[in-house]
């Protein structure tokens, strides 16, 4: 609620598989309209701190403190789950790489917009396909194909869809898993600008992982690298970006392909 | 007889299922996991109705077993005819003089009282299963009354086809709190299931569930506020009793377009019939 706590507040996390080393002793925090960039090569374990960040992996160790809307900063590892699994449909959204892991292939469009809606109580199909119509034409998909399933329509309009499923309700805090991975460029490039307007729009906090240094440019204030499970370095994205100062920074900036 | 013991199944394997029933009486709409045994006739025919309705029997109890409504069916015939075999209990068409009714698909019309116990033969419990294919995922989903799954089932059907299209196996919220398959009955005798003085049980023999609707609990059927729920039934009047509010088959008569509606419950359109009560076709098979 107040300004004086973090939205998101991550604490020493830590995951291994085994002996094999997930991410270790990961810490930042996120506060309000923040976009968080998480950069890394595949295997660093960006999308181990994502999974267990939104709560779809239980950590070895460390802290996720959410400040909630009702009771202020709590630690989302230690609460009951009907509370997670409320907190994830209303305050959270989680838009995945792959656009069949986020929606219901066999559900309509619209059904899909409304599934969280009619997870927290809506019961009037009015109200509802009204709200799904309105966010179709916000991520820029045809009122027409409301009835249409999933998978009818193209990649980058299945994305698209995932991400209105996704805020409909309003979330305060947006993880994104490779949001434009498999997509071309010109869908690519559409998506993200359809992002960071929707991103500016509703004053969302944003933590994003990915591979594609142009997203995070594009898209986050801040910008974390990780390595082997580690983060080698943190700043602003303009400052990583353009005076890398670990080797494995260099590296990557240095990798991107230039046209 | 005296080969088997009485109802057929062991005294222990009854004594586990009474357990089970017990359970799922105390925790109404909640499916209790049982280890249902082989019976002598195929999956989907009524095994873990069968069961139910062997742990239930006493020998002074007089059972009748009913097929979408019909006492005559092969369905009802057949297992009528197990538990006279292997429990020598009395018999009987009519709803009003049985302590015990197993059925398949229906709810009797004649009213049912208290002592009654109905048991229900269900092929899949689970009312989320087309939704979400993951058990782990819907015994979870259950835990924490996590129901919005079925709403978005209600509007996929009105979005397709104008209304809720979803005709049988209609979704219940039992007691305020579970979710609840209520076999696949025809959603017209959804309202039957509130508030019944009868105890109402059901087994699911392949899929090794049992559970159960206390009497007097409130069965709610699940709706939108502006598309509520509305148990329909075909607009026409019995050809045989002239009954108008029981539920219909149709019947195709001929290969001309011919077809007459008769009530579903066989008991129901005999005792009506007996009582002087005469639809338009009456005369056809008197």
């Amino acid at each position: 609620m107040s300004g004086a706590h973090p939205l998101l507040s991550v604490q020493g996390l830590t995951k291994s598989y085994g002996a094999r080393r997930g991410c270790a002793d990961v810490s930042f925090d996120l506060w309000p309209g923040e976009v968080m960039g998480i950069v890394g090569e595949s295997g660093s374990g960006k999308s181990t701190l994502l999974s267990c960040m939104a709560g779809n992996l239980t950590p070895d160790a460390g802290a996720v403190v959410f400040d909630t809307r009702t009771s202020g900063p709590r630690d989302v590892l230690a609460m009951p789950e009907p509370e997670r699994r409320m907190l994830a449909r209303t305050d959270w959204a989680f838009v995945h790489q792959n656009p069949r892991d986020g929606l219901r292939m066999g559900v309509s469009a619209g059904g899909n917009v409304g599934e969280r809606l009619m997870g927290v109580g809506a019961r009037h199909y009015g109200q509802i396909r009204a709200q799904a119509t309105d966010w179709l034409g916000r991520v820029e998909i045809a009122a027409e194909r409301i009835d249409d399933r999933p998978a009818q329509f193209s990649g980058g309009m299945q994305q698209r869809l995932q991400i209105a499923r996704n805020l409909v309700t309003g979330p305060r805090l947006v993880f994104m898993d490779e949001p434009t991975g498999g997509l071309d460029v010109s869908v690519q490039a559409r998506l993200l600008d359809l992002m960071r307007g929707l991103v500016r729009q509703m004053g969302l906090s944003a933590v994003i992982v990915t591979h594609d240094l142009a997203v995070v440019r594009l898209l986050a204030d801040r910008l974390m690298v990780m390595k082997d499970g580690l983060v080698v370095e943190e700043g602003l994205t303009d400052q990583v970006l353009d005076d890398p100062q670990h080797a494995y920074t260099q590296l990557l900036v240095s990798s991107v392909l230039q046209v | 007889m005296s080969e088997y013991n009485f109802a057929y199944l062991d005294e222990g394997t009854k004594r586990m299922i009474r357990r089970a029933i017990l359970k799922a009486v105390a925790v109404p709409g909640y499916q209790v996991p049982f280890a249902s045994r082989e019976m002598p006739m195929p999956y989907g025919w009524g095994t873990g109705g069968v069961q139910v309705t062997a742990a239930c029997l006493t020998p002074a109890d007089r059972l009748k077993v009913i097929d979408q409504g019909a006492d005559d069916t092969t369905n009802a015939v057949s297992i009528r005819k197990f538990f006279q075999r292997t429990a020598g209990v009395a018999t009987t068409e009519r709803t009003a003089e049985a302590t015990l009714i197993q059925t398949r698909h229906r709810i009797p019309e004649t009213p049912l009282t208290e002592g009654q116990i109905l048991i229900y033969q269900v092929p899949i419990p689970e009312p989320l299963r087309f939704l979400e294919p993951r058990e782990t995922e819907t015994r979870r989903m259950h835990a924490l009354a996590d129901y919005g799954l079925m709403h978005v089932k209600l509007y996929e059907d009105i979005a397709r086809n104008g209304e809720i299209a979803t005709s049988y196996a209609y979704p219940v919220q039992v007691a305020g709190r579970h979710v609840m398959d209520p076999s696949p009955i025809p959603k017209f005798d959804n309202p039957k299931l509130s508030d019944s003085p009868a105890l109402q049980l059901f087994g699911a023999g392949r899929e090794q569930r049992i559970y159960a609707v206390p009497p007097h609990t409130q069965v709610i059927s699940l709706d939108f506020d502006d598309h509520p729920f509305v148990a329909s039934k075909a607009p026409h009047a019995c050809a045989l009793c002239g009954d108008d509010g029981s539920y219909l088959d149709e019947v195709i008569t001929d290969d001309a377009g011919g077809r007459m509606f008769v009530c579903s419950d066989t008991d129901h359109c005999a005792t009506r019939r007996a009582a002087g009560h005469a639809g338009t076709q009456a005369e056809a098979i008197a």
